[in-house]
């Protein structure tokens, strides 16, 4: 860097921005720095315009790969209501309540259960072994049992995608409640605060920006979930449409379908970012 | 008039194959407008007796007594500021400064008041809506004293609080120190492995050994902390031929056990 260091950068120079040109500052660095946002944009349109160039071309048979024009067509027929199918709407109403509820349900649940693992070791010795063992399982494996115990209606299906967010969520509070500083908890006893004080002013709050981490995980594991939650008997739903089509080998309405499932996902994942930038803005900076 | 009262007190640890004796008994007693300075190299149980003072330890034998009642277990009428702030970095300077207040039920618009008051008292009164995240170290730390005495405390206890500041901020933190000092008139127990600063802080300087730990001297009426509040030129008093006399005194004294045990 060649004129890193100008003259006029050493004078005491105007704070309050005069008519020269902006000052010239210096940063450290750091591995990984700089914003990503062009280069995934340059990405996801690369990746379509070579999606359009091998399917156009005929170089890949649309059974396997249809154009993007084919699956916008599909778009466009579900939104309208044109196809040969209920409207997108409705799958999507019906998938998103059963994500959302799950996960609501799984929120108001696991973050209580996973806070009181944290602070008790009665409810960590009771909850640890059925939440590790059933943790690594896949939802597929234990379906069968979900719908013989439960039936075919809505309830197996909300069940199996709260049992999906349930585990993360649970893992990170219970972690969460050891984020705080031994000085911190010694500084709020020592000014006269009660066990529950503690908890509710120290403990609770360095726990947050690890809770919220664990709803972004749960909410993906929600929606890995989806498509096998809506295989038990399900007529309505984004899986169930995607499952359908894969049935009658329609690959158009299948990636539809994909497409329709990660852009909502991706969108609750940026809303998810700007709440914690909101609630945590002093993560990692203490 | 507050006083607190050290009796015969003794820590041990239990360590793999025994017990590690970390106070021999001590005995100290405090009194209002004491600023006890504890000064010792590391593993010479200062901050061991801090945590009993402060109550997140318990005595293995002997006891304190504040105002003649024992001390089992932290409270608000001990104020500590520790070598790391310890901060909350979810509330802002004011209302970390009010925290102790909150948790004992002061209402708002009176836990402000008191929060600006001694914020003013170290210098921060500017910087009450900040987050803390923001401030320098030095003002963190400072801070973490306003905090301490937002609460009113009898006693003021501080584990190496400038261990973690610069030279100057030091310094100058030290002066604002005082100063919050002789406007409370409170009980401080001071801990720092600074000869020159615990000069110039304290009214009894208690000098403390390792292996046991335990109070090998101790100098009562010290007075180049008194010298300063009178003029208020830190460089007058730390360059007076006492001050230094006093200085190589008690590093003679920290050296010769160090050697001693090495």
């Amino acid at each position: 860097m060649p004129d890193a260091v100008a003259p006029a950068a050493v004078t005491p120079a105007s704070t309050s921005g005069g008519a020269a040109a902006p000052m010239k500052t210096s940063k450290f660095r750091v591995p990984g720095e700089g914003n990503s946002a062009t280069i995934s944009v340059v990405t996801v349109v690369v990746l379509i315009v070579l999606w359009a160039l091998v399917t156009n071309l005929g170089w890949v048979k649309p059974l396997f790969l249809p154009k993007p024009q084919a699956v916008f067509q599909q778009f466009v027929e579900y939104l309208t209501g044109a196809a040969n199918d209920k409207p997108l709407w409705q799958h999507f109403v019906a998938s998103m309540f059963r994500v959302f509820l799950a996960f609501a349900l799984a929120c108001v649940t696991a973050i209580p259960i996973g806070i009181a693992m944290g602070m008790s070791r009665v409810v960590r010795g009771i909850f640890d072994p059925p939440l590790e063992f059933y943790r690594p399982l896949p939802p597929l494996a234990y379906l069968p049992l979900i719908i013989i115990w439960f039936g075919i209606d809505e309830l197996p299906k909300v069940l199996l995608i709260f049992l999906s967010c349930f585990a993360p969520l649970a893992l990170a509070a219970r972690a969460g409640m050891r984020s705080a500083s031994q000085e911190q908890i010694n500084a709020a006893y020592s000014m006269g605060a009660s066990y529950w004080q503690v908890i509710r002013h120290v403990i609770l709050p360095s726990a947050l920006p690890d809770i919220l981490i664990g709803m972004r995980i749960a909410i993906g594991f929600g929606w890995t979930t989806l498509v096998a939650a809506e295989m038990v008997a399900a007529n309505v739903g984004l899986g169930q449409m995607v499952l359908n089509a894969s049935n009658f080998l329609r690959t158009d309405i299948v990636i539809m379908g994909i497409v329709v499932i990660g852009v909502v996902a991706y969108m609750f994942d940026l809303l998810m970012r700007w709440v914690e930038r909101r609630l945590v803005p002093w993560k990692g900076r203490m | 008039m507050p006083t607190l009262d050290i009796r015969d007190l003794t820590v041990n640890y239990a360590v793999k194959g025994g017990t590690l004796q970390a106070l021999a008994p001590v005995k100290l007693t405090m009194r209002d407008g004491d600023f006890v300075v504890a000064l010792g190299a590391s593993g010479c149980g200062k901050t061991t007796l801090l945590n009993c003072i402060a109550g997140f330890l318990p005595p293995s034998t002997g006891q304190i007594l504040l105002d003649g009642r024992p001390i089992v277990g932290p409270g608000a009428d001990r104020g500590v500021v520790f070598q790391k702030h310890a901060l909350m970095p979810w509330l802002n300077v004011r209302d970390n400064v009010a925290l102790g207040l909150r948790l004992n039920g002061v209402d708002k618009a009176a836990r402000d008041r008191i929060a600006q008051d001694k914020l003013g008292l170290v210098g921060l009164e500017k910087y009450a809506e900040r987050a803390v995240y923001e401030l320098s170290g030095g003002m963190q730390q400072r801070v973490g004293i306003a905090r301490a005495l937002a609460s009113d405390p009898a006693v003021l206890l501080m584990d190496e609080p400038m261990g973690a500041l610069d030279a100057f901020t030091r310094e100058s933190v030290q002066e604002i120190l005082l100063h919050a000092w002789a406007q409370s008139n409170k009980m401080v127990f001071f801990i720092t492995h600074s000869v020159e600063e615990a000069l110039f802080l304290a009214t009894r300087l208690i000098v403390m050994s390792p292996s046991p730990g335990r109070i090998s001297h101790v100098y009562d009426d010290v007075r180049f902390s008194r010298q300063f509040l009178e003029h208020g030129d830190a460089r007058k008093v730390k360059s007076e031929p006492e001050f230094i006399r006093m200085r190589e005194e008690v590093l003679a004294i920290i050296h010769h056990r160090e050697v001693a045990h090495a």
